[in-house]
């Protein structure tokens, strides 16, 4: 028992926000259960549901101008959601540099 | 007169308040971020559409005339939408006028209509205009893709509403918007192959509006030339002013249905004013003639285009506002004969609203 919240609490990826985002919420960076970037965003965006329509989409797609590094390496944009992640990863949600 | 406009622009939205020693702005609010509209509503309530470059269209409201300000629901395509649209922008905001007070429509890009029956806090997606078969045909007019920029409730029936959609034509709902049908016969578009130049699910009206003593009559700024409806959109006119027909702006006199404004730029590929000189012109006989007004707006090296949302009209139609790309802002209390600058400086101007 022990062992397992041990692991539960271990595993939990972190998730930083640009600054812009912190506006919206306040706080962070936020622990994140999941073994994908959407499921570890899912995680974050169901504790803190106002950031939700910053970050994804009407249809629950990753916002055109919104990335994703993990670990200092940038997502590709397509991929970026279904990227496994592992129980340590540090997830940084960015505005791209391309637009807006 | 109307002595409080709403000024919503590429870098924030600003409130302007008319005094003893003249316009002055009183509020500023969204800082840096872009507004794509505003809308005064009833008792004190403002909305204001944002776009946030990066993260989304967003709404928010002020109870207190716009000393503060909180995020309320921004309307959003179903996942069962076709073609799983994402909304890009808030293109304009518009009340449900006297049938329904509390009602607010907004329109997209993509070209999607939404309603609000309490204050903003929902929005229903009016699937049915979504789902015309003719949407396959509508395509985007300087964005991605096709949007919806006026929606005018008729005063005279609660259930009938146009909207008018760049580029997929103008649409009437007589039931509440739950079936749809596309109007503006009349109406040419030269910008596709001839034959489907009169399709009139691909026109490109830049704004339509409507005299609010008169419903019957609307008033268009197309891609290609101005119209006048004299039967609530049904069938157009084009008119000849003289020189420069295209633009994006158009204001409706509120009591005379023979008056209107257009302000001309070079068409299409050039959209300036032409020779550097800005001008307004006003039709007062129904578009049978026209004056160029001049007195008060730059007459050389101005290129301030105005965009649809750019003019407005207050309940006389005497006071007039008008906004450019170039961040400069005008006033004329004289039904538009002759213009005094407020600011020149001002972010690329979106919108201004009149109370």
């Amino acid at each position: 028992m022990i062992a397992a919240i041990f692991w539960f609490v271990w595993a939990m990826a972190e998730v930083h926000l640009t600054s812009h985002l912190r506006n919206i919420v306040a706080g962070g960076p936020f622990a994140a259960a999941g073994a994908t970037v959407g499921e570890a965003l899912a995680d974050v965006l169901n504790a803190q549901p106002q950031l939700r329509s910053y970050v994804l989409d009407d249809q629950g797609g990753l916002r055109k101008h919104v990335c994703i590094f993990a670990d200092g390496v940038r997502l590709n944009h397509a991929a970026a959601l279904d990227h496994r992640i592992g129980p340590q990863t540090k997830l940084h949600v960015m505005q791209a540099l391309s637009g807006g | 007169m109307s002595d409080r406009m709403l000024v919503a622009t590429r870098k924030g939205l600003f409130t302007l308040e008319r005094r003893r020693a003249g316009w002055a702005t009183s509020l500023t609010a969204f800082s840096g971020i872009p507004v794509t509209n505003a809308l005064r509503h009833r008792h004190g309530v403002i909305y204001a559409a944002i776009k946030h470059g990066h993260f989304g269209p967003k709404l928010h409201r002020s109870d207190d005339n716009g000393r503060s300000w909180h995020e309320i629901a921004a309307p959003t395509f179903p996942a069962d939408a076709a073609g799983s649209p994402s909304l890009f922008q808030i293109w304009t905001l518009v009340g449900g006028g006297h049938h329904h007070p509390d009602r607010l429509w907004v329109g997209g890009i993509p070209a999607g209509l939404f309603r609000s029956d309490d204050r903003g806090e929902s929005w229903q997606f009016v699937r049915g205009l979504w789902d015309v078969p003719e949407r396959t045909r509508w395509f985007g007019g300087g964005y991605d893709d096709a949007g919806i920029h006026s929606i005018s409730p008729d005063p005279r029936q609660a259930d009938r509403v146009l909207v008018a959609i760049s580029c997929g034509g103008v649409w009437e709902s007589r039931d509440g918007g739950a079936t749809w049908t596309v109007l503006g016969k009349g109406l040419v578009a030269p910008y596709v192959p001839p034959e489907q130049a009169e399709d009139s699910a691909i026109q490109d009206p830049h704004r339509v509006v409507r005299c609010a003593a008169n419903a019957d009559v609307m008033w268009m700024q197309h891609h290609a030339g101005i119209y006048r409806s004299a039967d609530a959109g049904a069938h157009w006119t084009r008119l000849s002013p003289p020189g420069d027909d295209f633009g994006f702006a158009v204001a409706a006199h509120p009591h005379d249905m023979r008056t209107a404004w257009f302000v001309p730029a070079i068409k299409d590929e050039i959209r300036v004013p032409r020779d550097g000189a800005l001008c307004v012109t006003r039709t007062s006989d129904g578009g049978e003639s026209w004056e160029v007004m001049r007195e008060g707006l730059p007459q050389r090296d101005a290129y301030d285009l105005i965009y649809r949302h750019g003019l407005d009209v207050d309940e006389t139609g005497r006071r007039l506002a008008m906004g450019s790309t170039t961040g400069s802002l005008w006033t004329s209390d004289d039904g538009g004969e002759s213009w005094a600058l407020l600011n020149a400086h001002l972010p690329p101007i979106y919108a201004v609203n009149f109370d």
